[in-house]
């Protein structure tokens, strides 16, 4: 089979880029380095290009280890657009930080993991995709050396990264005990239709552990909250999306490509990590007066929302953590762009600060408002017709899921327009108005505009999503 | 005699070591023996992955392959974590996992 290199395209660019910003952070005199972010951007929107350029490009290199179907094409294209917005939205944040060569290069290092793992057809590019990217995710966790909180945050991120990489790792190697091989797609021959020893069953239960620990489920949610209050905020936003949507893109990849055969050992599994991360994470967030720790527990709720599509384990099941991952982004991305604006002019991020944040900067409060009402699903909004989708998909078999969902869906409102009532009601402290950068307006004005589009015409997503998650069973 | 020692021999072995690991990792306070016991659970992974290439798939180095990949990946990672330590001692002069408790746990 002849190596085609041009199947590398996305990952080629986005390692140059890396390399390169790493190489400009060191020798170019420290008063030019605010030129880094524009640079990044620019590397990210041409990566991003190549990977919607390459759509209907498919194949497999290294013999089926490394896939390109629309499938992973899709995960690139989300993972890379939260990037580019991230990166966009939250320059000035990582000037304060001073540290952007480091940023920048380790942030282009984790998308490039994103889009391995994405690709991934066997358990070692995975492993070494995945790795790829909570490494780079620790060292951004720590970047703000002097805060306390970031290094705390990035300590208690590390040993808990590490734990669930080995819970993963001791899963993989049973399973390829019990198979015989590495390749995700010839697991799935294996095991069709037949019984499989406890102990391809103890793996498996390992794996769910170890990516449940990326996707912030509960009972493996105990990090998220302290990493996302600690963390700096952009790195925070690119965690809540980026890491998420790259390990359900593996996490699928694995479950449903692979271990399909033996469904029935894992689907109640999952449904039950699934519900209670519906629960807990809505629960937990209403307490809450840090909003990144808000926004964390309410991640902790989305990820259960998404679980629901393994759950259904069918192609609509698929399509509807597709449709629902790439809302996320964008709702997630305006969210944490407000919250960044916010604390480059009040230096908190406590919700009781966002008082008359509607007289203050009108822009912010919208963007914010409409984020959250996406996130619990009210109508119009994006958040709606991905939660249709997704609970579509399983409403016949598992109506207790759907129902549950439903209800915390309706709790989330409640803990979500508590902020916005903060930000109409209450009489600013302050009144000086926040101005935003034309960056910032850019990013929060696309956000919005692509939650409330995605939501009345949710029609051509709808359709991208079906062709890609077509493309996934054909291997 | 090394026709006597089955895959479940090892399989037990790599499971206890791996039980050791977690239980240390977890009630552990010192940061630096937490990261020793983490090393434990990938040993465990690397004498599953060995022995499983020795007794399933004898003709190919799958596993042994697998084996170095996580040696690699794992120094990378627990350098990452050293570094972060050494951040952190500077701080507070400590490296006691109960010392640090600025957010909630």
């Amino acid at each position: 089979m002849p190596f085609d290199i041009s199947l590398l395209t996305v990952e080629i660019i986005l390692a140059a880029l890396g390399l390169a910003i790493l190489v400009m952070g060191l020798i170019i005199p420290s008063n030019t380095k605010r030129g880094l972010g524009p640079i990044t951007v620019i590397g990210l929107i041409a990566a991003l290009a190549s990977a919607i350029a390459t759509w209907n490009v498919q194949g497999s290199l290294f013999e089926g280890m490394f896939l390109v179907d629309q499938y992973a094409t899709f995960f690139k294209i989300t993972c890379l657009s939260a990037a580019v917005l991230v990166t966009f939205g939250c320059m000035k944040y990582v000037d304060q930080m001073k540290a952007q060569g480091e940023y920048y290069s380790i942030l282009v290092f984790s998308v490039l993991g994103m889009s391995v793992m994405a690709s991934a057809g066997d358990f070692i590019t995975l492993f070494i995709g995945l790795e790829l990217m909570t490494i780079a995710f620790i060292i951004l966790v720590a970047l703000n050396k002097r805060s306390a909180k970031s290094a705390e945050a990035g300590i208690k991120y590390v040993i808990l990264a590490s734990i669930s990489s080995a819970a993963l790792l001791y899963g993989l190697s049973l399973v390829y005990g019990m198979s015989g091989t590495i390749m995700i797609y010839d697991v799935a021959r294996m095991v069709v239709g037949g019984s499989v020893s406890p102990l391809f069953v103890f793996g498996l239960v390992l794996l769910v552990a170890g990516l449940g620990f990326k996707i912030s489920t509960v009972p493996f949610h105990m990090w998220s909250p302290d990493v996302y209050e600690g963390a700096p905020t952009p790195v925070t936003a690119f965690l809540a999306v980026g890491s998420k949507a790259a390990s359900f893109a593996i996490l699928l990849r694995l479950f449903m490509g692979g271990f399909i055969g033996v469904a029935e050992t894992w689907v109640l599994l999952v449904a039950i990590l699934a519900a209670m991360s519906m629960v807990i994470g809505n629960l937990l967030a209403i307490p809450q007066t840090n909003i990144k720790r808000m926004l964390a527990y309410s991640s902790i709720a989305q990820a259960g929302y998404i679980l629901v599509g393994l759950v259904a384990a069918t192609e609509a099941g698929v399509k509807g953590v597709m449709f629902y991952s790439f809302l996320y982004v964008f709702a997630t991305m305006g969210a944490f762009v407000v919250v960044t604006a916010v604390y480059d002019k009040v230096k908190s991020d406590e919700i009781a600060d966002y008082a008359g944040l509607a007289q203050r900067a009108p822009l912010l409060a919208v963007v914010l408002t409409i984020s959250m009402l996406s996130m619990a699903g009210i109508p119009p909004l994006a958040g709606f017709a991905g939660k249709l989708y997704l609970f579509k998909a399983i409403i016949a078999d598992y109506f207790w899921l759907a129902l549950l969902g439903l209800i915390m869906s309706m709790i989330s409102v409640y803990y979500y327009l508590r902020v916005c009532l903060v930000m109409y009601r209450d009489e600013p402290i302050d009144n000086t108005p926040i101005k935003t950068s034309g960056n910032v307006t850019v990013v929060l004005v696309v956000a919005m505009i692509a939650t409330i589009i995605l939501g009345i015409y949710p029609g051509p997503l709808s359709e991208v999503t079906n062709t890609a998650a077509s493309t996934f069973f054909l291997h | 005699m090394l026709t006597t020692i089955s895959p479940m021999h090892f399989v037990v072995l790599s499971a206890a070591l791996f039980a050791i690991g977690l239980f240390g990792a977890i009630t552990k306070k010192n940061a630096i023996t937490v990261l020793i016991c983490i090393e434990l659970m990938l040993s465990a992974v690397n004498i599953n992955l060995v022995a499983f290439n020795m007794f399933v798939t004898p003709e190919a180095f799958i596993g042994q392959i697998f084996a170095i990949f996580v040696i690699t990946v794992a120094a990378a990672e627990i350098g990452v974590g050293l570094a972060i330590m050494l951040t952190i001692y500077r701080n507070k002069l400590s490296v006691d996992l109960d010392d640090f408790d600025w957010m909630k746990w």
